[in-house]
């Protein structure tokens, strides 16, 4: 689903292409009658078949996929292409922590008045954070994230392991798997990924931004995400997990050989451990993630996008109209998840009867995506601010050098605010 | 007659000019405007309003030379400039030693196999970094290294060559690897051009092959050394693939490692293009500063014979 190392190896070749043409109306041709040509970036597979369906059906708002790099490198490509200002496209897929940068750099458009009826029928937490917790709506929910637990069922019976229900049975079940063979680990905390931490924050509650009338607020050393930050810092420092980024050869390795048994992940999981630990079929389980308090039941998301129309669009009540056609028709969200290998964010389609069967990966886990909508609908709301980015990389800084340093990550979550704070500071944002 | 004859002159002055002409567009299009656009955006920056959601609350006004004082107030850019030295006095002299001794044992009389030796030594500056750099980093990874294998095979210490201390040795590992060919190339290529006579005066006087090769080879090749040395410590100074690459394998790599890596975060992932124009005039006035330095410096040992 995500390779970091063809990632990194793309960043070498950073260059936005400009393409010229396309000037913006205002009028709606639709409504005259006549035909509109919309572009759409976007990174899901196959997607191109379901947009096919939608223009067989109307031939008056026609809709051209171009595919795109995924999360950050389309966020920089359209943004450079709204500087130039030209060669922006109509629609746009955006991962749900690129909204604010995208909506504060003039990217995107309002559309609560074509899509905002549409609320109920997406997770109250999801529609958060398209709305940024204001009145507008910026995108509609494409796919989303929810975390569980993976585990290797498997191993966890040769180890007489009992799948861990709160996150102090986590920890004492990674320290038990350490006794019994000291050749694996319970798991990793990985540096390299700043939206698994932040899924797992907003699980114990944590808000790291908010909006109060004309100001933002700040706050990622909050207590939540201290509280989880200094339970992992501890595993580790411990050596009850280990500490090596994951999306490598040697997380893959590490997979594949049983030297990982668990992996706090999300609702995508089993295309990943298909990809990277392909030897592995059927020994995974998957079940809710620990809570903080035992009866909870929370979670957070991890990754996820949504379909925002630009600002510069040509018609954008004819692309508000497909945004939404495509992730809420059933035929069209059936598709997505059949062909795209996605996660659907409408309620209705998560209960559809393309997610009957669990995932291949997952042959003997039959209830897998009832389970999966249970959990889904209690993940918590999350608001992301306009530089996400910098609140990324200085995790990524942070907890990498703490982890080397071996210090406590409770200073790492300073850092992160820290650095959060005074980039929106030096760039003219109200922060309270 | 006079007239005719002048305006054939000023033909003829015209014509270098023609020639010329390409050269100065591409020139001027591809590296002057540039440049000057960096400077120009130097000297603006982004302000923003309020909550920075509703229409035209980002504005790019003049900044003067904020930018500048915070590029060069800023720690972090020191501290990469600091590691980046590291990295340069380990590669540097490293690389060019082990291309002049190939060169020299390229050119030696007696060796065999001349030409399968120069291909695969040169081989390696074919591959572009980043793949080089991926190459590396699966070497590199102790479950995944057959090195690392043999290691544990033969009851050695595991060798932990992304952790913090052996991090710079790693990424100069790669930039010898790739570097070397291209420069005993330069260095090989200067050599072939001396003349023969030379070294048989030498020989005639009594020189062994190992004193021909010090005392004749290496002081004739001293520019192409130079040559190289510029392009390495230019090279040095703008390493970015490497550990952009190696990054995410590792804990020991931090986004702003090299001062371009800075560069890149405040572009790309802050989305500040202003600061990273202001940085990137600092270094390029460094790195001019540093290459000047040193031609000035190595000058007249090099060059001078040309010069009288």
């Amino acid at each position: 689903m995500r390779s970091r190392l063809a990632a990194a190896a793309a960043v070498a070749v950073v260059g936005a292409g400009l393409v010229a043409g396309c000037s913006s109306s205002s009028d709606s041709p639709t409504e005259t009658g006549g035909r509109v040509d919309l572009t759409f970036w976007a990174w899901v597979p196959n997607i191109e078949k379901v947009v096919d369906k939608w223009n067989a059906a109307n031939p008056n708002i026609h809709v051209t996929v171009s595919k795109q790099a995924q999360g950050d490198e389309l966020v920089t490509k359209v943004l450079t292409a709204a500087k130039g200002g030209s060669g922006v496209p109509d629609l746009v897929q955006v991962e749900y922590q690129a909204l604010p940068t995208l909506v504060s750099n003039d990217v995107l458009a309002d559309i609560a008045g074509e899509v905002g009826s549409a609320k109920d029928k997406f997770a109250e937490g999801l529609w958060q954070q398209v709305t940024l917790g204001t009145q507008a709506v910026y995108a509609v929910p494409q796919d989303a994230g929810p975390m569980m637990l993976y585990y290797r069922s498997d191993l966890f019976q040769q180890l007489g392991l009992s799948v861990p229900k709160t996150w102090d049975e986590f920890a004492a079940t990674a320290r038990t798997v350490r006794q019994k063979d000291p050749k694996r680990f319970l798991t990793t905390f990985s540096a390299a990924d700043p939206g698994w931490f932040a899924g797992l924050s907003q699980q114990a509650g944590a808000k790291w931004w908010s909006i109060n009338g004309e100001t933002w607020t700040v706050a990622i050393n909050d207590p939540a995400t201290k509280k989880v930050a200094d339970y992992w810092g501890g595993l580790v420092t411990e050596g009850a997990v280990d500490d090596q980024p994951m999306y490598t050869p040697e997380w893959n390795k590490a997979l594949n050989d049983g030297t990982l048994i668990a992996w706090p992940s999300a609702v995508w999981a089993p295309g990943v451990l298909e990809g990277n630990a392909a030897s592995t079929k059927g020994k995974w389980a998957m079940a809710p993630l620990p809570q903080w308090s035992s009866g909870e039941s929370k979670t957070g998301n991890w990754g996820g996008s949504s379909t925002g129309v630009t600002d510069k669009a040509k018609d954008k009540k004819a692309a508000a109209k497909f945004a939404l056609w495509l992730n809420t028709d059933p035929d069209a969200t059936a598709q997505l998840v059949t062909e795209g290998g996605l996660y659907p964010a409408s309620r209705d389609a998560q209960a559809g009867p393309a997610l009957q069967k669990p995932p291949t990966f997952f042959p003997d886990q039959a209830d897998f995506y009832t389970q999966a909508k249970a959990i889904a609908d209690t993940a918590a709301g999350f608001t992301w601010g306009p530089n996400v980015n910098v609140a990324y990389t200085a995790y990524r800084d942070a907890f990498s050098k703490a982890i080397t340093d071996k210090a406590p990550f409770g200073g790492a979550v300073d850092q992160m605010q820290e650095a959060t704070i005074s980039d929106m500071r030096k760039n003219g944002f109200k922060v309270g | 007659m006079a007239a005719v004859a002048r305006r054939r002159r000023t033909a003829q002055h015209l014509v270098p000019y023609a020639f010329l002409a390409p050269a100065i567009v591409m020139f001027s299009l591809f590296l002057l405007a540039p440049i000057g656009y960096t400077a120009y955006l130097s000297l603006r920056k982004i302000k923003v309003e309020g909550l920075g959601l509703g229409r035209g609350s980002r504005k790019e006004v003049f900044a003067g030379l904020e930018n500048y004082r915070q590029a060069l107030g800023d720690a972090e850019l020191w501290r990469g400039a600091g590691r980046v030295l590291v990295y340069g006095a380990i590669l540097t002299p490293v690389m060019l030693g082990l291309a002049l001794v190939f060169a020299l044992l390229l050119d030696s009389p007696r060796i065999g196999l001349r030409r399968f030796s120069r291909i695969s030594i040169f081989l390696p500056f074919a591959v572009p970094v980043v793949i080089a750099s991926l190459l590396w980093g699966f070497l590199y990874l102790p479950s995944v290294s057959p090195g690392q294998h043999l290691m544990r095979g033969l009851g050695l210490p595991e060798l932990d060559l992304l952790g913090p201390d052996l991090i710079v040795f790693a990424l100069a590992n790669i930039g010898i690897w790739g570097g070397v060919g291209f420069n005993m190339i330069v260095i090989y290529t200067a050599l072939r051009a001396i003349p023969r006579e030379l070294y048989e005066s030498a020989r005639i006087d009594g020189c062994s092959e190992f004193q021909v090769a010090v005392r004749v080879k290496i002081p004739i090749v001293v520019p192409a050394l130079i040559l190289t040395t510029i392009f390495s410590v230019i090279a040095t100074l703008q390493v970015f693939s490497e550990p952009m690459t190696l990054r995410p394998l590792t804990n020991s790599l931090a986004s702003t490692w090299s001062p371009i890596m800075k560069i890149y975060q405040d572009a790309f992932a802050r989305n500040d293009i202003h600061s990273a124009a202001a940085t990137s005039m600092v270094i390029a006035l460094v790195t001019l500063v540093l290459s000047f330095g040193f031609l000035r410096l190595v000058q007249n040992r090099a060059f001078g014979a040309e010069n009288q």
